[in-house]
């Protein structure tokens, strides 16, 4: 924790100019950091410098910049949108940090993330796994009655922790085996508490597992480093709910489609 | 339906839950095995009478070990898949990882533990299964060979990883059977320190009593 208004660090970033490419640690000394900037305006001012001195800018993902979008992400000294807890890397600042401080900055890494240029890694594993399951498929016409369907009011409180997850894949890059299931679990959950989503349980829970599965994510060993990286602090009782579903299934359920 | 089998036992879950069933096998046949050892501390004859009770129990015997050795096997060879699969998941390592919070000891070293164990129960059994026992009762060969100390600490030594594997698996196979619940797991990882103890210290110590009684 920094008391100066401004400091010097040094990054260790990762480049590469595209997925093809082997990509290397650059090292660039960042001097004058406004301690009140985010990190992310942090590489803003880096990259308005190197333009100017006609270098590629460092890129990297992020569109809300206020931890709810789920588009930012990056390994900040080996911790998914660093050490803060329940922070995304867009709400880190730089006061976090010391003068004279060197900064490992590296893409999320798994076999099922590519890098596209730099930081920049493409998620999109995590929307296939959506598409293979993480919907109802009702016809939901106006808004509906309040207390039509009756939810208890823990049932819904955990499922609104579960869909708080802002499918950033922080868990995923955490994870020593590159494994999704916090991310998977957190989204069979949010259906699985509801009765909208009890309907579909048994073939939803096998399509997003399936699905999972052939993106070439790590499995669970239970370490449980995602739920301490999480930006959102989802649980792994999530994980432990997507496993009874499973078992349900196999029990009840049928063959996901594809087969 | 062959098809849907296949794929219940192949995917991630289906693997984490036959490691799981087989992970509280192995912790439940180590549970008789520990009370099994007991009989050493009521001395030579009882140990070596229990034991030949044991032997006779047959067809029931060869069943159990079957079965044992059927369960063991499942367990280690879905336990070498997971840990190459698990490689394969991120092909670049990080410059820099920390653990946020969550990792252990002993969740860090499955692989390596399981494999160390698998190692022990080799020597384990070619030392005191596999050999000729009609000359030299088994509490003789035991005694003798805790004689040497350098017996002693490799077993000592066996034991902590052992603990260190069980550490982590006791919590473990709750999570993967999906029991995950904010009072009970708690009390279900306190639990799992204890059986770690139990099973570490337990088996531990009956080769340095017989050091000490030699
Ligand atoms: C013989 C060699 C052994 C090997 C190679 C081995 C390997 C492994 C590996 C790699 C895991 C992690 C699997 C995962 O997290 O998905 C594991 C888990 C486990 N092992 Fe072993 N193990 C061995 C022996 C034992 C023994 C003797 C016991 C009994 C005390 C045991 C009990 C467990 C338990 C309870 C788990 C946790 C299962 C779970 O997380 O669902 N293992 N083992
Ligand atoms: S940019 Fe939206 S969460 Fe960080």
């Amino acid at each position: 924790m920094s008391e100066h208004e401004t400091i010097n660090i040094t990054l260790k970033v990762w480049r590469q100019n595209g997925p093809e490419d082997s990509g290397r640690f650059e090292t660039i000394p960042v001097a004058d950091v406004d301690t009140h900037s985010s990190f992310l305006e942090m590489l803003d001012f880096l990259n308005e410098k190197l333009i100017l001195e006609d270098k590629e800018p460092i890129e990297f993902d992020n569109d809300c910049r206020e931890g709810i979008c789920g588009t930012c992400g990056i390994m900040v000294n080996g911790i998914p949108h660093g050490h803060g807890k329940g922070m995304t890397v867009c709400q880190l600042h730089m006061r976090e940090f010391d003068d004279g401080d060197t900064i490992v900055v590296e893409p999320f890494r798994a076999r099922a993330y590519k890098v596209i240029q730099d930081l920049m890694v493409d998620r999109s594993p995590l929307e296939k796994i959506i598409q293979a399951g993480g919907y109802i498929s009702v016809n939901t016409g106006g808004a509906p009655d309040g207390n039509a369907v009756p939810v208890a009011q823990e049932k819904s409180e955990e499922a609104m922790d579960a869909a708080a997850c802002i499918g950033c894949g922080a868990c995923v890059a955490s994870c020593p085996n590159a494994s999704a299931m916090l991310f998977v679990s957190a989204k069979v959950s949010q259906f699985a508490l509801l009765p909208q989503g009890r309907a579909e349980a048994n073939t939803r829970v096998l399509s997003m597992l399936q699905e999972m599965d052939a993106c070439g994510f790590g499995n669970c060993t239970n370490h449980r480093v995602c739920e301490a990286a999480c930006p959102k602090e989802v649980s792994i009782t999530h994980i432990a709910r997507f496993n009874r579903e499973f078992l349900k299934a196999s029990l009840f359920g049928r063959m996901p489609m594809g087969e | 339906m062959n098809g849907y089998i296949t794929f219940l036992f192949s995917s991630s879950i289906g693997k984490k839950l036959l490691m799981a069933v087989t992970g509280l096998c192995l912790i439940g046949f180590l549970a008789m095995h520990l009370l099994g050892n007991t009989m050493a501390y009521a001395g030579a004859t009882a140990f070596n009478d229990y034991a030949k009770k044991l032997h006779s129990l047959e067809p029931y015997f060869t069943v159990f070990n079957i079965g044992l050795l059927t369960i063991g096997l499942v367990h280690i060879l879905i336990g070498v898949i997971l840990f190459f699969e698990n490689l394969r998941a991120r092909p670049r390592k990080y410059e820099v990882f920390k653990n946020p919070g969550g990792m252990t000891f002993g969740s860090r070293t499955m692989p390596y533990t399981g494999i160390l164990i698998l190692i022990f129960v080799i020597m384990h059994l070619l030392k005191f299964t596999f050999v000729d026992k009609s000359v030299i009762p088994i509490y003789q060969q035991m005694a003798a060979t805790f004689a040497n100390p350098g017996w002693v600490l490799m077993y000592v030594v066996a034991m902590v990883i052992v603990a260190f594997h069980i550490s982590h698996g006791f919590w473990s196979l709750f999570q993967t059977f999906g029991i995950n619940h904010p009072r009970y797991t708690p009390l279900i990882m306190r639990l799992g320190l204890v059986v770690t103890l139990v099973i570490g210290i337990g088996f531990g110590i009956l080769p340095v009593y017989l050091l000490i009684i030699a």
